[in-house]
């Protein structure tokens, strides 16, 4: 086991130095740069936004940037925001709670939908139960997050006027600050907890269907156990392990799914720090979110494979 | 108009029969601004009268609960003088403050300044090449210390040090500031400067405290601590930033006018777009105030009926225009098309441009595209030999185009498109990707497509289009095609800068890295002179007189065609009250008057 994670590790080392090289070469191909709304203003000298280029190092090849990039990076250097002119790493642990709360809890809630509905609908398939349950699964994964985002922000905020669309930090304490809290996330929690939620209870319940036909599952029937304890102790925990997996692997990916749902209700986290970054070409915050982005990626895989083998002792790890 | 056209029109104002408002909107519309109209009008001894605002109304200080602000683009930058654009600029301005501030008629207001200098009070000097600014007495930084004369002197050395590179340099570069006692500074110039009010003032004159900042002068500004933590003068306290996302102040009780500020905090938001800003204001009311809503106008007409809050607009110096190249885009010389050694093909023919000038339909475009958010405007085009009001004076004629073009001997070909000597009127329009402009390109097509002019859109990603890269042929200051259409803002409020875009040696060309403000390459002689006098003429109705007359060049020859006047807009809670956008300054810059009808 301790071998084997070494290996991984040591192979995710060149696929990240690749992943860097990659976005590096295609940030310095990409139009634009970072000072150009100087350009437009008359009453800024060029000389300042020359200055400015040189300060930075933007003029310097690609590849002598990249190498200045990279060992500052393995000394823990993230570099600073051209845009902001304050630390990358400040930046992002300034965004990272907000963007942890908000999908942390969307996943929790996605699971908490998918898990009972899914094995509900597995234990009866076909039923009304199951075919509403698909019915609405499928519209939900079909509607992007920022259609919904709209509609809920249209309906609760403008229709009825119960919760706020704008997420901001509370000046309350207590009480009252959790009750602010939890109005603002409502929405955005809800969006992307749906959006989950439904692909989700698509794949409890095809997991739970393959598990549940096993003859292992018509034994523990036989011996006379409670459908309950046939559920919950055989069917639902063998079934978990593909859903796990899929959790674990979707953690990345929520993270830009949340670009959206973020922009949409002014959440300061981690996707719309890039999506500002994105606009106003400061490259070195674009560099850093989406090598986190990648670095997360291969984690979560590997941490995937690790579950695996700790789930299904049919497999080993070495 | 003229120089004795204009004394003959001061005088009316001081005789009362013209009013300092339609005079200030008569300069407007000769490509002058609101301020400079108001120098002009104190110098001649018309003397200068506060705009008159709503009175102030609370009786104490605080109380007034938090104020909610919304910019659907977070302040990333605290300190002034990194200050990259406005939203920069006015999360900056709630807590440092400038000598003194543009109001919305263009007039100087002080702020730290006890008066403002002119003539009279000694503070300008006759010869034009000083002026003295009385710092009002009694000023604390947030911190307690007191702001002296010391600090103002740091401000100029800081901002004008190149290693610091300030994107406010460019007012501070050009001058010498000197200490004349603890509450007294003098700015020397070493020419006649009729611009004087730059330096300390406005939008580039915020100050930073010295004590706090001198260890970080030059090559250090970007290590300074108070970067992220604003200590200044200002209404509000520092409470709290993040980049892009929030600023917070608290109400600082130790501010130096009294029963003020009104909001026991403030909260700057950014992020999002500008339909839900304006949405969050004038439909929920969740929020206070909304800032620059490019928004159509029809949508802001219909969020407005929840009667939660009203949109205010801002006129400053942005103008929506059509350039039209003189040079050949689609020819290379030495590596570089649109080079000056080249003529365009067509667009040199002056019918041509006179034609292309009665085919821009300025009132659809203002009435079905930016509503009153764009006012249509022609004054630039038509070049009126006497005064006329602002929005008439420009027309939209399509058999008068074609009357024209047929006359300068434009034939319509076989395909319906106008050719002369094998030349065709073919032209490629661009512009940046936004829905107004690209509806904009739609109705010009259309119109010019009846006159025989063959039009090609091309849209370029606005993050493309107003960048620097020298290397991509699609930023506008390379212009290579016939037409292009953006807004140029005058950020400053005198047309100096401005009309830079009409003087020979800012033509923008390979050589220096299409960094000059001359876009369109369209030079003249008799311009050059004119902005060369104005530069040193320190009567301001001179000065105005050069100024006009650099426009009416540029306009009569049609080297440029104005489109829209275009204000910002602002949505504003229907219980604000103070919250007018000047047009020439901060957002902010009235913000200690700020307060909520209770």
């Amino acid at each position: 086991m301790g071998r084997y994670l070494l290996k991984r590790l040591l192979i995710a080392i060149p696929s990240l130095l690749g992943i860097s090289v990659i976005l590096f070469t295609v940030l310095a191909l990409a139009p634009g740069d970072p000072f150009g709304e100087l350009a437009t203003n008359p009453a800024v000298p060029p000389e300042v936004r020359t200055a400015l280029r040189v300060k930075f190092g933007l003029d310097d090849p690609v590849v002598l940037r990249y190498f200045h990039w990279l060992a500052a990076m393995l000394h823990g250097d993230w570099g600073f925001s051209f845009a902001s002119r304050i630390d990358v790493d400040t930046l992002i642990l300034q965004r990272l709670p907000a963007t942890l709360f908000v999908i942390g809890s969307a996943q929790l809630l996605a699971l908490l939908i998918a898990l009972p509905i899914g094995v509900l609908a597995a234990m009866r398939p076909y039923s009304i139960f199951d075919q509403v349950t698909s019915t609405l699964a499928f519209v939900g994964f079909s509607l992007p997050t920022f259609f919904t985002g709209l509609l809920f922000i249209l309906i609760f905020s403008v229709q009825l006027d119960w919760l706020p669309f704008v997420y901001r930090d509370i000046d309350a304490t207590g009480w009252r600050w959790l009750v602010e809290q939890l109005r603002q996330s409502i929405m955005p929690i809800c969006v992307l907890g749906l959006f989950q939620a439904a692909s989700m209870t698509r794949y409890v319940r095809s997991a739970t269907l393959d598990v549940i036909r096993l003859d292992y599952v018509t034994t523990a029937r036989a011996k006379g156990l409670g459908e309950r304890t046939v559920i919950i102790k055989h069917v639902v925990r063998n079934a978990l392990i593909p859903v796990v997996t899929l959790v674990a692997l979707q953690m990345p990916a929520i993270f830009g799914g949340a670009i959206v749902t973020e922009q949409i209700f002014r959440i300061p986290g981690i996707g719309s720090l890039l999506i500002s970054a994105i606009l106003s070409n400061d490259t070195p915050v674009i560099m850093a979110v989406t090598f986190v982005f990648a670095c997360l990626v291969v984690l979560f895989n590997l941490i995937a494979d690790v579950l695996y083998g700790w789930l299904d002792p049919r497999i080993t790890l070495g | 108009m003229d120089e004795q056209g204009l004394r003959g029109l001061i005088a009316d104002v001081k005789a009362g029969t013209l009013s300092r408002r339609s005079f200030i909107n008569q300069m407007i519309a000769y490509g002058l601004t609101a301020p400079f109209a108001m120098q002009m009008l104190t110098y001649s001894g018309a003397a200068q009268a506060q705009t008159k605002m709503d009175p102030y109304k609370p009786t104490k200080r605080g109380g007034g609960g938090p104020l909610k602000t919304l910019w659907w683009q977070g302040a990333t930058l605290l300190n002034p003088h990194f200050a990259v654009g406005t939203k920069d600029q006015d999360g900056a301005r709630i807590f440092y403050e400038p000598l003194a501030t543009w109001d919305v008629d263009g007039a100087l207001s002080p702020v730290l300044a006890a008066e403002i200098p002119d003539l009279e009070n000694g503070g300008l000097a006759k010869d034009g090449k000083s002026v003295t600014w009385k710092l009002k007495q009694g000023v604390k930084w947030h911190d307690g210390k007191p702001l002296t004369a010391d600090d103002l002197v740091f401000n100029w050395q800081y901002a004008s040090d190149p290693a610091t590179a300030a994107t406010t340099i460019g007012s501070y570069k050009d001058c010498k500031v000197e200490k004349v006692d603890d509450f007294t500074v003098r700015v020397l110039f070493d020419k006649p400067t009729p611009f004087w009010a730059d330096a300390f003032v406005g939008v580039r004159g915020m100050i930073i405290p010295k004590h706090l900042y001198a260890d970080y002068s030059g090559a250090k500004s970007r290590d300074a601590p108070a970067n992220l933590k604003p200590v200044g003068t200002g209404p509000y306290k520092f409470a709290d930033f993040k980049p892009g996302d929030v600023v917070r102040g608290e109400i600082n009780n130790d501010y130096h006018m009294p029963n003020r500020p009104y909001f026991d905090s403030i909260e700057m938001k950014g992020g999002g777009d500008a339909i839900s800003a304006a949405r969050a204001v004038l439909q929920t009311g969740e929020y206070d105030f909304a800032w620059n809503l490019q928004v159509e106008d029809e949508i802001l007409l219909r969020l407005e009926k929840g009667g939660k809050g009203i949109t205010t607009m801002a006129f400053g110096g942005n103008i929506e225009h059509i350039q039209l190249n003189t040079t050949d885009p689609w020819t290379e010389v030495d590596g570089e098309r649109a080079s000056m050694k080249t003529k365009h093909p067509t667009l040199t023919d002056k019918a041509v441009r006179q034609a292309l000038a009665l085919l821009i339909d300025r009132k659809s475009v203002q009435d079905h595209i930016y509503g009153r958010t764009g006012v249509a405007t022609g004054n630039f085009v038509n070049n009126p030999k006497k005064f006329v009001s602002t929005n008439t004076r420009w027309e939209f004629s399509i058999d008068k185009a074609n009357d024209i073009l047929e006359k300068a001997g434009w034939k319509k070909g076989a395909d319906g498109i106008r050719e002369k000597d094998g030349k065709k009127l073919k032209f490629v329009y661009q512009t940046s990707i936004n829905t107004p402009r690209q509806k904009t390109q739609a109705i010009v097509k259309q119109a010019c497509q009846k006159a025989g002019i063959d039009i090609e859109v091309k849209a370029v990603t606005a993050s493309v289009f107003f960048s620097s890269d020298v290397a991509n042929p699609d930023t506008y200051p390379h212009f290579y095609c016939d037409l292009q259409m953006y807004t140029t803002t005058m950020t400053q409020p005198d047309p100096e800068t401005f009309l830079l875009q009409f003087v020979s040696w800012e033509v923008a060309t390979k050589e220096n890295k299409w960094q000059g403000r001359n876009i369109t390459r369209w030079t003249d002689k008799e311009a050059d002179d004119a902005f060369k006098a104005s530069q040193t003429e320190l009567d301001p109705v001179k000065r105005a007189a050069h100024f006009i007359k650099i426009n009416d060049l540029a306009c009569n020859d049609h080297a440029v065609i104005s489109v829209v006047y275009r204000p910002t807009v602002q949505a504003v809670a229907s219980k604000l009250r103070g919250a007018i956008s000047s047009g020439w300054d901060s957002n902010f810059w009235d913000l200690h008057n700020w307060y909520k009808e209770t």
